[in-house]
């Protein structure tokens, strides 16, 4: 088991910042930490991605000189996710930044709990 | 005939393009543009499932040049297209009902952005039901989200905006579960479509390598789909969001988002890993307790709950709870029993959101539950409307909900270890919806003493907002057409569900 991880570190750390990002996405109060968290999060899948398509000794997927068996590449396909993935994730942050633009010009704080507390005296 | 196979595939891409337009339109042109692709889409739809079922096969369409194992594809059977026509019809009368409202709670000339999001929404929702590439399903998923955000946040103030980040902050949780579980599954077996991820998959069940990683891809993609649509203890966002938004926002939100992921967590069980795989998985258990505890304290929030919309919200966790529940039993019974509760719910909840504001209307608009006093005889259309929801809900014979709630007892009688509980926690549950439901209808139509009387009570005729009446109408015919004629539809379900190996 404990050597698996080793051989597989980049796999094993993607996983440590998949947890931190997740937890932070979660459990903190501050609005922009959150995001921070979440942008930590799914760029911890990417470098999951990475690691995974990576084979050693090959190069990105790209023909130069002629060269054109398949031993000599790696894998596309992850690097077209990491791609797509990427294009969603900017999406979302900027939704959830401008979300939280709104709020904070509403209620002048970031802190979630607190935007709720001012709700209930609002009493909507 | 054979035009029909590219059914499905126009009608997701003419909903991204009709989305697309609106953003360019007056908002009585977009909503013009709105109700016309949404009937287009429901004879689309139409066409496709005679289709299926006159063939008796499903079919999968090419998405572009590339054949199978590299190239993207839908897939069309009996219970796809079937899912489909049913979500338009619900988004049909959703827009319908809520006509009014968005009219005065949406600001003017931001009306058309409201427009773009239903079509992407309803685009995203038919991606899910076809699909057969599980990184599509992903992409989608998201466009869903966000969509459903701008749904919610669309009417401003303070609670729908900290409702939309609430709901944002769980969903992208979700989707980032999901996102690993399906690199995970990516990686385990080297593929993206569904037949062929399931083909591996068997694979190395046969062979038992691989087991850990497996369990834990399945896991990570049931969690995040189950925190997607709101299984009880993932649920904080929901009372707000569908409490304070405009009313075809809440409508939309309750019967159609959180069942288009739930379809596809079917479609990941079925059509990814494998029935017979999943019934033997430790997974399923965990959906099955979470279940089990989501229908009893839904309804225990519900019967706290003062305002009438947050009520009808709260059931929805409880309704909820009965969907992961019957996939949880791990049988085909139970799952069958999970997607007619789909059917019925969707079809019962967005009934009981817009008679729930034809109420409301009718007592100045207040949606406090003391102030609806006598509001069935004041607004009757929407009283009786209210009171079909109810009983549908609560699970009277006639009714849709009976239906859904025989089938899932008769799906846990057998069933060495689960029987007990599942009878259990229906039958309590069915007494605690009966408390908070019957209890409004004995409410709205007790009359309300003289001098009492409140400024805002009137009455309401059905033709003064045509519109909500015609939804409403339709809303109870569908119900009473699942509740009374349920058997071709779960024989739709059954063959459906074989269509899908």
């Amino acid at each position: 088991m404990g050597n698996y991880l080793l051989l597989n570190y980049g796999e094993a750390v993607a996983m440590i910042l998949f947890g931190i990002g997740f937890a932070n996405l979660l459990l903190q109060n501050n609005l922009i930490k959150k995001i921070i968290g979440l942008n930590i999060m799914d760029t911890a899948v990417y470098l999951f991605l990475a690691e995974k398509g990576y084979i050693s000794g090959r190069v990105a997927p790209i023909v130069v000189d002629g060269v054109q068996e398949v031993e000599a590449y790696i894998n596309p396909i992850p690097s077209g996710l990491v791609l797509t993935g990427i294009v969603v994730s900017v999406s979302v942050t900027a939704l959830m930044l401008s979300i939280t633009i709104r709020l904070y010009r509403r209620y002048h704080t970031l802190n979630l709990d607190e935007i709720s507390t001012l709700l209930k005296k609002e009493g909507l | 005939m054979e035009i029909i196979r590219n059914f499905p595939a126009v009608s997701i891409l003419l909903c991204l393009f009709a989305g697309i337009l609106s953003s360019g339109l007056k908002a009585k042109a977009a909503k013009a543009l709105n109700a016309v692709l949404i009937s287009v889409e429901i004879v689309l739809n139409f066409c496709a499932l005679a289709y299926t079922i006159f063939v008796e096969a499903p079919f999968v369409y090419v998405m572009g040049k590339f054949p199978a194992p590299w190239g993207n594809e839908i897939r069309v059977g009996v219970l796809e297209t079937f899912m489909a026509l049913f979500f338009c019809v619900i988004m049909m009368l959703s827009m319908l009902g809520g006509a009014r409202e968005r009219e005065k709670e949406i600001e003017e000339g931001k009306q058309n952005l409201y427009y773009i999001m239903v079509n992407l929404l309803l685009s995203s929702l038919l991606a899910l039901v076809y699909t057969n590439d599980l990184f599509t399903a992903y992409v989608f998923v998201e466009i869903n989200t966000i969509s459903a955000c701008g749904l919610i946040m669309i009417r401003q103030n303070g609670r729908t905006l900290e409702a939309s980040i609430r709901y944002m902050i769980m969903s992208l949780l979700g989707s980032g579960l999901l996102l690993l579980g399906i690199c995970f599954l990516y990686d385990l077996t080297g593929h993206l479509l569904m037949s062929n991820i399931k083909e591996q998959v068997q694979i190395l069940a046969a062979s038992g390598s691989y087991h850990i990683p497996l369990v834990v891809a399945l896991g990570l993609m049931s969690v995040g789909l189950a925190i997607k649509s709101a299984l009880y203890p993932f649920h904080t966002w929901l009372p707000d969001a569908y409490g304070y938004s405009t009313l075809s926002s809440a409508a939309i939100l309750s019967s159609l988002v959180s069942k288009g992921y739930i379809f596809l967590l079917l479609k990941i069980f079925y059509r990814v890993i494998g029935f017979d795989i999943i019934g033997e998985n430790k997974v399923i258990h965990v959906l099955f307790v979470f279940g089990i505890i989501g229908m009893i304290m839904g309804s225990v929030s519900a019967i706290k709950e003062d305002n009438v919309r947050r009520m009808i919200a709260f059931s929805s966790v409880a309704q909820i709870g009965y969907i992961y529940m019957g996939f949880g039993l791990g049988t085909e019974a139970g799952t069958i029993a999970s997607i007619y509760h789909v059917i019925s719910h969707s079809a019962s909840k967005s009934l009981l959101f817009v008679a729930a504001s034809g109420l409301t209307d009718a007592s100045g608009g207040s949606p406090r539950y003391r102030d609806l006093m006598g509001a069935g005889y004041r607004n009757k259309l929407a009283g009786v409307a209210f009171t079909v929801g109810s009983l549908a809900m609560v699970g009277m014979p006639i009714f849709s909900g009976f239906i859904s709630k025989l089938l899932f007892s008769q799906a846990a009688i057998g069933h060495t270890y689960k029987m007990l509980p599942t009878l259990i926690a229906l039958a309590i549950s069915t007494v605690l919806n009966a408390i908070y439901f019957m209890r409004t209808v004995i409410l709205i139509y007790t009359p309300m003493p003289e001098g009492l009387s409140k400024s805002g009570n009137r009455e309401i005729l059905m033709r003064e907002n045509l519109s909500k009446s015609v939804a409403l109408v339709c809303f109870i015919l569908l119900n009473l057409i699942l509740g009374l004629n349920s058997d071709p539809i779960i024989r739709l379900i059954q063959h459906g569900l074989e269509m899908f190996d």
